[in-house]
């Protein structure tokens, strides 16, 4: 049990807006050991990004309501104080942030609000302690160490999503959050943040959770992954079993995979996925994949969840598999 | 094979440079390439290229600064007001953002009735009303959407209808601007089909722009690359892939991540710095700052942009 250096145990959220209840995650089980590299796949509405708010209690108060355990270090995140939650968010636990556009405030320098973390979770550190530190983080991410006066806007979005990555980094966190890191970037510049955060993620020994609807980069970056549809988790494994072709998977999964259009071969039409993604006010019953399953069967249809078939660290939540086991 | 293809646009030595107060940006320089009926060139390029750029001034949605555009024989860039009202109905330009470029106010019958009023296609409301259902059909867009409104459909049917009031003037060409780039990977899938049914069924010629290359693998007979407004490599879709000339070319297809658990941990070769401004580029290569391969001459001599191989051209001084 200790080993596992994070722990999500049955989480739930759901929001409610004018009366509108979204299950945005339903009964989520996720474990993470220290060093490794989940990434967290699925497409918009699939609750990938509130499952990590929820890590970091981020989450809008009034409207929010969160069920389930997080242990991190053995500690439930979700009852410990809000002064104890602040000691870990940004040192323990930080995030990357999806959009490095707006996530930085235009109005300090860069070096100010990489100073800005060290300083609250050090306030010990002397001025000059704490600028050396500063410019430490700016070399490691790859950004000259006197560009640290000059404010957000004066930095092209690669270099901004560096200064992102530095400010994530600054307190040597245990585990790094990194909600769509790439998305907002060019291929080339993608290739050349991926690149650095694998370098950083090896050194520093961090545990990662990716976040993203690309699994290019997933396969160049992660040791594990959980596919999530519907606010759930429909499949999850090793990197090699999720992306193994000759191995069961998940139909939506299947669906992903076939929706891609393949740069090593030329195929003249693509496979995709039927229908659209559900909102998460309107989740369908029983399984929340049914309606757009090319492989949809009666007992999918209502009823609790389909059961989770597991080979191995692999599993399927699909009834399936569950059949042919029976 | 043998047939004589016909051209159907022509573009040459089209340039458009922007005044700004630092000086000329160079959005588009000296681009010259021909597209024949009822193929599908991509256009492929990073953020500030000049893709889009490119896209509106062959349109004339720009005006041009230098060169010439000759569509089905009439030259656009010269077209009168009036001449260029006909041109309309037959060239057609789908946006990037099905949440901008739909107007709120408009129901979605409205929107796609509107290039049909404009162009007087229908003598009254009940044959345009027929024809936007007919449309409705071919994008896959469900009668009973015709009287709600772009916010309340999700990207994928929003951008459905960018489709069908591009194809209500049954153009015969069509600019795709980063039609799918918004999409979620299921639903860009669904569109990208769309499209290439469309292309089949309807003989439509597209210009394909995008920063997504295995999207334009997909969907392209050739591949044009650009960088900084230049032209940088063409060549037939298959060939671009496996035989890259151009070192930025081949940059840009080793940063591509590829979904196979066998490229785990692979290192890619990372391309140093970023793109340079293109407001009045020094001489020489755009590309050298970045390249591998800059010797002294690519800083001073910008290169030609030559066929080195039959139908394979690149701009280089490696292969001179």
């Amino acid at each position: 049990m200790s080993e596992n250096l994070l722990e999500i145990k049955d989480l739930s959220v759901r929001y409610t807006t004018d009366g509108v209840i979204s299950r945005a995650v339903n009964h989520v089980n996720l474990s993470l050991k220290k060093g490794e590299v989940l990434g967290l796949v699925g497409e918009t509405g699939a609750g990938k990004t509130t499952t990590a708010l929820t890590l970091l209690r981020l989450l809008p108060k009034f409207t929010s309501e969160v069920e389930g355990e997080v242990f991190f270090e053995g500690q439930n995140l979700l009852t410990i104080s809000e002064k104890e939650m602040r000691a870990v968010r940004g040192d323990k636990i930080s995030m990357i942030f999806q959009d490095p556009m707006t996530s930085l405030n235009p109005v300090y320098t860069v070096g100010e609000q990489i100073g800005d973390v060290i300083r609250f979770h050090n306030p010990d550190l002397k001025p000059n302690e704490v600028s050396d530190r500063i410019d430490e983080m700016l070399k490691l991410v790859g950004i000259p160490p006197q560009r640290k006066v000059e404010y957000p806007h004066q930095f092209s979005g690669g270099m901004k999503q560096r200064v992102m990555i530095a400010i994530a980094l600054a307190c040597n966190p245990d585990l790094l959050i990194a909600d769509e890191p790439t998305t907002a970037l060019d291929v080339t510049i993608q290739a050349q943040v991926i690149k650095m955060m694998r370098n950083l993620q090896k050194e520093m020994g961090t545990s990662v959770i990716l976040i993203t609807h690309d699994l290019g980069i997933v396969a160049n970056f992660c040791d594990k992954v959980a596919i999530m549809y519907g606010g759930e988790i429909v499949e999850s494994g090793t990197l090699e079993e999720v992306f193994d072709k000759s191995k069961n998977h998940h139909p939506y999964t299947n669906g992903l995979f076939g929706s891609l259009p393949n740069i090593t071969e030329r195929t003249s039409r693509l496979t995709p996925i039927m229908g659209l993604t559900p909102h998460p006010s309107e989740l369908p019953e029983g399984c929340k994949f049914h309606p757009r399953c090319p492989q949809c069967m009666e007992q999918c249809k209502s009823g609790e969840n389909p059961p989770k078939v597991a080979d191995g660290g692999h599993e399927i939540q699909c009834h399936l598999y569950a059949k042919k086991e029976a | 094979m043998s047939e004589e293809k016909k051209v159907l646009l022509e573009v040459d030595h089209l340039k458009k440079y922007f005044d700004t107060p630092r000086g000329q940006l160079h959005a588009v320089d000296d681009v010259t390439f021909t597209i024949e009926e009822g193929k599908t060139l991509g256009v492929v390029g990073e953020s500030g290229c000049g893709k889009s750029t490119l896209g509106r001034t062959i349109l004339k949605l720009l005006p041009h600064s230098d060169g010439k555009v000759i569509f089905n024989g009439k030259e656009v860039t010269a077209a009168t007001p009036a001449e260029m009202l006909a041109l309309r109905r037959e060239m057609q330009i789908i946006f990037q953002d099905p949440f901008a470029s739909l107007d709120p106010k408009m129901t979605v019958s409205q929107i796609i009735e509107e290039p049909l009023k404009i162009h007087k296609i229908y003598k009254d409301k009940k044959e345009r009303q027929e024809r936007v259902k007919e449309l409705m059909s071919i994008v896959g867009l469900d009668e009973r959407y015709m009287m709600t409104y772009p916010h309340e459909l999700d990207g994928g049917r929003r951008q459905r209808i960018g489709i069908a009031r591009a194809l209500a003037l049954n153009p015969k060409f069509i600019i795709c601007d980063e039609p799918v780039s918004a999409l979620d990977v299921s639903i860009q899938a669904q569109v990208l089909n769309l499209l290439m049914d469309l292309k089949d069924t309807m003989g439509l010629t597209y210009i394909f722009i995008t920063h997504d290359l295995s999207v334009v693998k997909h969907i392209s007979d050739d591949i044009l690359v650009l960088y900084l407004g230049k032209m940088v490599e063409m060549t037939d879709s298959d060939t671009l892939f496996d035989e890259p000339l151009h070192p930025y070319t081949k940059a840009l297809l080793s940063a591509i991540p590829i979904p196979d658990a066998s490229y785990k941990g692979k290192e890619a070769e990372v391309m140093k710095g970023e793109v340079t401004s293109p407001i009045e580029p020094p001489p020489g290569c755009r590309f050298a700052a970045r390249c591998p391969h800059a010797s002294e001459k690519c800083f001073q001599v910008s290169p030609e942009f030559k066929e080195v191989k039959p139908g394979h051209w690149v701009a280089c001084h490696l292969f001179e």
